[in-house]
């Protein structure tokens, strides 16, 4: 199918090993005396994406960004951008701009000369850096502001003047360290898509770094997630939330219901899994390459339970494998969703999230209800670290 | 909470405030007296003040101190910035310690060891290499922007340190070398810093007489010097007059500095509520 | 010029260039580059003015007063080829030793600066605890108040109590005045006079620190929370004065360092008995012309002052690592 491989390699040219990347970072380690701050870290960014740094706060995100900027140079390992080594240069010859968490406007010029501080700098002729200082203020919805200082702007209006700045130079590629971060949450989410937009119509290579899991979700073409200075995984938002590769991302992104156990039996796909956690035995769909009697963890994403009061659906005869009897012992209503936590005893408490699909009032499954848990082979994920 | 208390607070504020304003106070009310005896009140009278700007000797002191305190000030300004940016931002550069130890000696030394050991560097270096050939104003400047520079090296590295660093790591990542930095971005946001270190400079130049004393050459007195040796003379109301000129002088530059400071601060306010304002109506 | 006097004039020539050669090649290995000459002059400059003259100071203190230009020996003497011949006296610190005169000096400067320090801490406490208490408009003027007399001339400021103190200065003459006193105090010329002089001189030294010490710390909340049971000054004895101890050190230290070698104020209003190393120092130096005991009488005043210089430091890396 030679369309589906052309749309695969424009559309996600990390799937065609023949794209070449236009960031590579291999093996960067960075350390600050004894403690190792980054650790052999190699990611490949292609051109255009949008690209998310996503971390528990002090895992490094930072640092890697700032050794992508030039301001730290790492311990080990080389950064190439557009296959150009500039693991030694200095951030002021970088094709890199950088939008920072603080925005660093400069207190003492206005929103105007803010943005026009890097074309300066470039001797870039009068008439061009007006229209391109222009263009860029437009861009972000900030003409009537040019001529205001940046302590006479609200937050996002500020946060809007530093993207101006940074984008404004049409850098190879834009770092932005928790641009939102900032905001509150509305104008997070309006911004959110304002940047996607952005990015979209200047074409501009973006890494985003983010605390927050559900921006990162929003706004990325992939992502990594980094834990303690290491990269845990990459991948799609989608891939990273319903393939997660460990324990750790599995947990980080959104919530997960995870139980200790012992691979039974492996019957083609079907792997069985023998759990005193869970308190019967589970079977997961896999391609997991597990061995008979090895200690793996069972993984269900909350939304993918089905949760019912007891009595209707049977489970009278023992138990079902990836079904449990339980009691209700929290509700939160969430407006979209709700989430049951159920109590299936020996003190395991299982995350179910359920879709408030009708408006009512009463609630067809209250506290203390008696409840059945059950979910299908192959919603399950086998994690064996 | 203690009513007591606050009255004792009070009453030691205003006891206080008497005792450091007191003397200057009593400076300037002889200064108008007629009498040659300064506690012994005879009428009021400017002819001390006539006298004052008819005295050669004090005059070109005062010149001599002036140009001083001008070029120590802007010397002490320069590597004293230098030196501040060096703390506040060059993290851990190897001789840091004895850094932070030269830029803390000068602050609390008493001044009869300065000037000592400068007097005694400039001799020696005068006899090993033929200079300072003779002692008189350059070696007074060069005294006074050591200690002068130490002043300014702390205030500057204060101000700098409140000054988040990613301001000027923006200026780099878009595409500014770093002495670009410093005179486009860094100066700017640290002037007010810089005039207060100059004025200190200037003030603390023109009042030295202990380090002046030593490593000033025949015919180069300066003004403390002149005031000196006539105070220790006794009593004299053309001093009065000197004090009363220059407390006058500090005043005005102090309330025009007060009234310019209150302003920018206002316009700022303003600023902020009618940002605020305008945020809200969106 | 015979043979030997040209040899010895090649020979000093090539040191000369020898030496020339390496100093140039230092300076050259020196990466004096942008970032590097930012701390460099400084530093430089710094280590010329203000390290290097006590080790000159050191030096001289170990060498013999003659009647010369410079009026001491040399310590190193170029005598056979390049071996420099090390000529140290202790003669100075022996006699440092053996006259009371000295140690009297600085014990009684030590003295003076501890009981001015002290009354400096007296006045000063209560005063910077009112402005960082006072409301935020006031604070500024107050703290403005503080600072003014610093701008103005120091000496003139001493010079002002000798009118307000003297036999018959404005005190005097009020007292008698009022009829409390039939004749005139003795306030002038004597340790009195030095105190009031040191105190008046320092105290805004010490009320900057407490102030900026004391306005940082919430301390009506923190004295509200002591108050449950504790009598308001139990509650300030037990939470806000322990709390402001680094403001009390560096203040006193800013006020005790200063004070031991001050000069000005005992000569302007020390009788003549007043003994203080400042003023022995100065007496050495311009009137005995003895600079190799001047520079040990310096030495010994230094280490005297290293005690509470390294505290005072300590102090503000302190502050400092809190304030980051
Ligand atoms: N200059 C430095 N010197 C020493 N340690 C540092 C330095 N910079 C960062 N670190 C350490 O490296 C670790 C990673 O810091 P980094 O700023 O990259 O975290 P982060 O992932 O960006 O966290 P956050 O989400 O809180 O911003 C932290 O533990 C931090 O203390
Ligand atoms: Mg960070």
């Amino acid at each position: 199918m030679p369309e589906a491989s052309a749309t695969a390699g424009t559309l996600e040219p990390w799937r065609d090993p023949q794209a070449r990347p236009y960031v590579r970072i291999e093996g960067v380690t960075k350390r600050f005396g004894e403690f190792t701050a980054v650790d052999d870290v190699s990611l490949d960014i292609f051109r255009s994406e949008l690209f998310a740094l996503l971390g528990a706060s002090g895992c490094g995100k930072t640092t890697l960004l700032r050794m992508l900027a030039g301001f730290e140079r790492p311990t080990s390992g080389r950064i190439l951008i557009d296959d150009q080594d500039v693991t030694a240069m200095p951030p002021y010859e970088r094709p890199v701009n950088m939008m920072f968490q603080s925005y660093a406007l400069f207190p003492h010029m206005s929103v105007e000369q803010n943005v026009a501080f890097g074309l300066k700098q470039d001797s870039v002729p009068k008439a061009e850096l007006k229209a391109r200082v222009g263009e860029a203020l437009e861009l972000v919805q900030l003409g009537p502001w040019a001529r205001r200082k940046p302590h006479q702007l609200s937050g996002g209006q500020r946060q809007r003047v530093a993207l101006a700045r940074a984008l404004v130079k049409r850098p190879k590629l834009l770092l932005l360290d928790e641009p939102l971060a900032a905001l509150d949450k509305k104008l997070r989410e309006k911004t959110q898509f304002e940047l996607m937009n952005i990015q979209d119509e200047v074409g501009v290579t973006f890494v985003v770094v983010t605390h927050d899991q559900e921006e990162a979700m929003t706004l990325s073409t992939r992502m990594a997630v980094m834990d303690r200075g290491r990269v845990m995984q990459v991948g799609t938002p989608s891939e990273v939330y319903e393939f997660p590769s460990t324990r750790f991302t599995a947990d980080f992104i959104g919530s997960i219901n995870v139980f200790e156990g012992r691979v039974r039996s492996i019957d083609g796909d079907l792997v069985v899994v023998e759990s005193p956690q869970f308190g019967g035995e589970l079977e997961v769909a896999s391609q997991a390459r597990v061995a008979q009697g090895q200690t793996v963890w069972v993984a269900v994403r909350p939304e993918k339970i089905s949760i019912a009061p007891r009595g209707e659906g049977g489970a009278k005869e023992g138990r079902r494998r990836n079904a449990a009897d339980g009691v209700v012992q929290d509700i939160a209503y969430l407006g979209d969703t709700s989430v049951f936590r159920v109590d299936i005893g020996n003190g395991t408490l299982i995350e179910v999230t359920q879709t408030n699909l009708f408006r009512s009032i009463e609630r067809p499954i209250d506290w203390d209800a008696r409840v059945t848990l059950s979910w299908t082979a192959n919603v399950g994920l086998i994690l064996s670290e | 909470m203690g009513q007591r208390r606050s009255i004792f607070v009070l009453t030691c504020l205003v006891f206080g405030f008497a005792f450091l304003y007191g003397p200057i106070l009593s400076l300037i009310v002889y200064s108008f007296n007629e009498s040659k005896l300064v506690s012994v009140w005879a009428g009021f009278s400017t002819k001390w003040y006539g006298e004052l700007i008819q005295n050669e000797q004090i005059l070109s002191a005062a010149f001599l101190s002036l140009r001083i305190a001008f070029i120590t000030a802007c010397i002490a300004v320069t590597l004293g910035t230098m030196a501040g940016m060096a703390l506040a931002r060059y993290g851990r550069f190897r001789g840091r310690t004895l850094f932070t130890g030269l830029i803390t000696g000068p602050l609390v030394m008493p001044d009869v060891i300065i000037g000592i050991s400068l007097l005694l560097l400039f001799v020696t270096s005068a006899e090993w290499l033929g200079i300072p050939g003779s002692r008189g104003m350059p070696t007074i400047i060069i005294a006074h922007a050591t200690f002068c520079l130490a002043y300014v090296a702390v205030i500057v590295q204060s101000r700098l340190s409140s000054v988040d660093v990613s301001i000027e790591e923006a200026a780099l990542d878009l595409g500014a070398r770093p002495w670009k930095v410093f005179f486009t971005i860094t100066l700017p946001i640290i002037a007010p810093a810089l005039v207060a270190g100059w004025l200190l400079s200037f003030t603390l130049s023109l009042d030295d007489l202990v380090i002046a004393s030593f490593v000033s050459g025949p015919g180069s007195s300066t003004l403390p010097m002149v005031v000196f040796s006539k105070v220790r003379l006794g009593v004299s109301p053309m001093i009065n007059a000197l004090a009363t000129i220059i407390v006058a002088i500090v005043t005005v530059a102090v309330v025009i500095a007060g009234v310019l400071m209150h302003r920018a601060e206002n316009r700022r306010q303003a600023d902020i509520q009618q940002a605020l304002a305008r945020a809200g109506y969106q | 010029m015979s043979v030997a006097a040209r040899k010895e004039q090649a020979r000093s020539d090539g040191r000369v260039s020898a030496l020339g050669k390496a100093t140039w090649r230092a300076l050259r290995r020196l990466p004096l580059k942008g970032r590097s000459a930012v701390v460099a002059a400084p530093y430089i400059w710094l280590g010329l003015f203000f390290l290097v003259p006590f080790i000159i100071v050191l030096k001289i203190s170990l060498s013999q007063m003659i009647v010369a230009r410079p009026p001491f020996t040399p310590l190193l003497t170029w005598t056979e080829g390049w071996w420099p011949q090390v000529q140290a006296y202790l003669d100075n610190y022996v006699w440092l030793l053996q006259d009371p005169l000295y140690w009297i000096a600085y014990l009684n400067s030590v003295k003076i600066a501890l009981i001015s320090t002290l009354g400096c801490l007296l006045i000063g406490y209560p005063m910077a605890y009112g402005i960082a208490k006072a409301p935020a408009t006031a604070r500024t003027l107050l703290l403005l108040m503080v600072i003014l007399p610093f701008w103005t001339s120091f000496l003139l400021r001493v010079y002002a109590w000798i009118g307000i103190l003297k036999q018959n200065g404005l005190i005097n003459n009020v007292l008698m005045w009022l009829g409390i006193i039939p004749e005139p105090l003795a306030m002038l010329h004597n340790d009195f006079s030095v105190y009031v002089g040191i105190i008046y001189s320092y105290l805004p030294f010490m009320i900057l620190p407490l102030y900026a010490n004391l306005e940082k710390m919430d301390v009506s909340l923190l004295e509200a929370a002591a108050d449950l049971g504790c009598k308001p000054w139990k509650a300030f004895l037990s939470v806000t004065l322990p709390l402001s101890l680094p403001g009390i050190v560096a203040g006193s230290m800013l006020v005790f360092i200063p004070a031991v070698g001050e000069f000005v104020i005992p000569e302007l209003l020390g009788g003549p008995d007043t003994l203080m190393i400042g003023r022995v120092l100065w007496n050495e130096f311009f009137n005995n012309r003895d600079w190799p005991v001047a520079s040990a009488v310096t030495i010994v005043l230094i280490l005297v002052l290293v005690i509470p210089i390294v505290i005072f430091q300590r102090q503000q890396a302190k502050t400092q690592d809190v304030l980051e």
